[in-house]
């Protein structure tokens, strides 16, 4: 035990493509408002597949949005390593990226897609094809394409260079099976080249045992 | 006829006007307008379709030359005055909450002085003439417009690509002007067309008390406030054309601004 930890600690000061995500007693309310979660930890190792399930309303998407900087938790922190990353209005890129549900909510209708693709990183070619994005699709507007189509802009966008872990929040909940299995696919084989965790939010209970090398239970 | 043809026609007709007339005055030669004593104080005819004056002036090219200053100096005024409103509102919405309360403590301070006393005061202070005015116009018209421009801008930042934006590591004066701004120019640009009947009187009322441009620019307000000391003498025509040209130009600018906005604004989906 006490040997792990140790390895633990090693990984986590060194190569910072070998640090995980952690969350240590974190809780969250609005105001003065009731407790949302409370003393909610769990870690993420780079590379791993972790899915999180459980009933609407008890913020599963609010744990997601801390994770990745969205809100600011009202007690605990957020490590990546040793480095607390639970701040939300400081400028450069977030190493832990979340994508929503909702794509059309997640682009500016007023840009084209090329712009919206590459607003963090300059996704080549071929990565786009990993994804299943046609080139032209980039001279388009957001309200030409499809739910489908878009949220794999979404994907394309938060999967930068320098991203180390995915929070998908309800990722393809809107999306067709065969939609679905397709994205699942390509995110999956990008995210294992890279060593990029994933976190997976859904309701889909199914989905989140053939995707994931692990489930986290008894959070909420 | 339908209803977005008829406007986009008006926007046309009234734009191309307002043009014509903003060159013309600028392209009237000095002799159309010098002094023929000879024919001094005449009413309307077919010659002199605007009358003279009490130095036999044609007041039609006077009222011409004046109405180009007006649209001009108004154009400028309210120019400036947009560039104001959405530098401020843009930044009250996207710089945080410090940058917030001193936008809103400064449109607040602006609001709470009459329009017209903060003109005098700022056109007397800059020396009046053509810069007073312009100065005077742009620094006292932009508060409405700015609060317009701030609640906008505030609505388009709770989107998540905004939200998005910050976490893929933009700043927010990046956001400001590449995700908010392009929200706002419909607002502006017609913000600006209705500020511009604010701006052309305002010119008018200022030169009229004195205090704007000088007398050898024959500006309407100028124009106007000559012709009072006629007017007892019966000479009606040196204000009651002068006038109803101002008002006829400012209607024509309201009304642009009004159709553009409706062209503009999803909200009004008959057009």
């Amino acid at each position: 035990m006490k040997q792990r930890q140790m390895a633990f600690e090693a990984q986590n000061s060194g190569n910072p493509k070998k640090r995980s995500l952690r969350a240590i007693g974190l809780g969250f309310r609005r105001g003065n408002g009731p407790w949302l979660f409370r003393e909610v930890t769990l870690e993420i190792r780079p590379g791993e597949i972790v899915g999180l399930t459980g009933p609407s309303g008890r913020g599963k998407t609010t744990l997601g949005r801390l994770l990745s900087g969205y809100d600011h938790p009202s007690e605990g922190k957020v490590l990546l390593g040793n480095e607390v990353i639970s701040h939300t209005d400081d400028a450069g890129y977030h190493p832990v990226q979340m994508v929503f549900q909702h794509p059309e909510r997640a682009v500016n209708p007023r840009w084209r897609l090329r712009r919206i693709v590459s607003e963090g990183w300059q996704p080549d070619a071929s990565f786009l094809h990993m994804l299943g994005i046609e080139t032209d699709w980039l001279d388009r507007w957001p309200n030409e394409l499809s739910g489908g189509e878009l949220q794999r802009i979404c994907i394309a966008r938060a999967l930068g260079p320098e991203t180390r872990f995915l929070i998908a929040d309800e990722m393809t909940a809107m999306l067709d099976a065969i939609t679905q299995a397709q994205i699942w696919h390509n995110v999956l084989h990008i995210v294992r080249e890279r060593q990029i965790g994933v976190l997976v939010i859904s309701h889909d209970v199914h989905l989140l045992h053939r995707l994931c090398d692990r489930m986290l239970n008894g959070l909420f | 006829m339908n209803l977005r043809l008829r406007a986009l026609l008006t926007v046309i007709v009234a734009s191309v006007l307002l043009i014509v007339i903003a060159v013309w005055g600028t392209l009237i030669p000095v002799e159309q307008m010098e002094t023929r004593l000879e024919l001094r104080n005449l009413p309307p005819s077919i010659s002199h379709p605007f009358g003279t004056d009490w130095l036999g002036r044609d007041m039609l090219q006077r009222t011409l030359k004046g109405l180009s200053v007006s649209i001009q100096v108004g154009l400028a005024g309210a120019a400036c005055s947009a560039l104001i409103a959405t530098v401020l509102g843009l930044a009250a919405a996207t710089l945080g909450k410090a940058a917030d309360r001193l936008v809103s403590w400064l449109i607040d301070l602006f609001l709470s002085v009459p329009h017209l006393v903060t003109l005098i005061l700022i056109a007397f202070v800059s020396g009046g003439g053509m810069r007073g005015v312009i100065i005077a116009v742009a620094l006292t018209h932009w508060p409405n417009l700015a609060r317009i421009v701030r609640a906008e801008a505030m609505q388009v930042m709770t989107a998540d690509y905004v939200a998005i934006s910050r976490r893929l590591g933009r700043s927010r004066r990046w956001i400001a002007w590449h995700h908010v701004f392009p929200h706002l120019w419909p607002q502006v640009l017609v913000g600006f067309l209705l500020l511009f009947p604010h701006a052309i009187l305002h010119e008018a009322a200022i030169s009229f008390l004195g205090l704007g441009l000088s007398p050898h620019e024959p500006a309407v307000g100028i124009i106007l406030s000559e012709s009072m000391r006629y007017l007892s003498t019966g000479m009606w025509w040196l204000a009651v054309f002068p006038g109803l040209c101002l008002l006829i130009i400012v209607r024509m600018f309201d009304r642009l601004g009004e159709q553009l906005r409706l062209l503009t604004d999803p909200r009004h989906a008959r057009l």
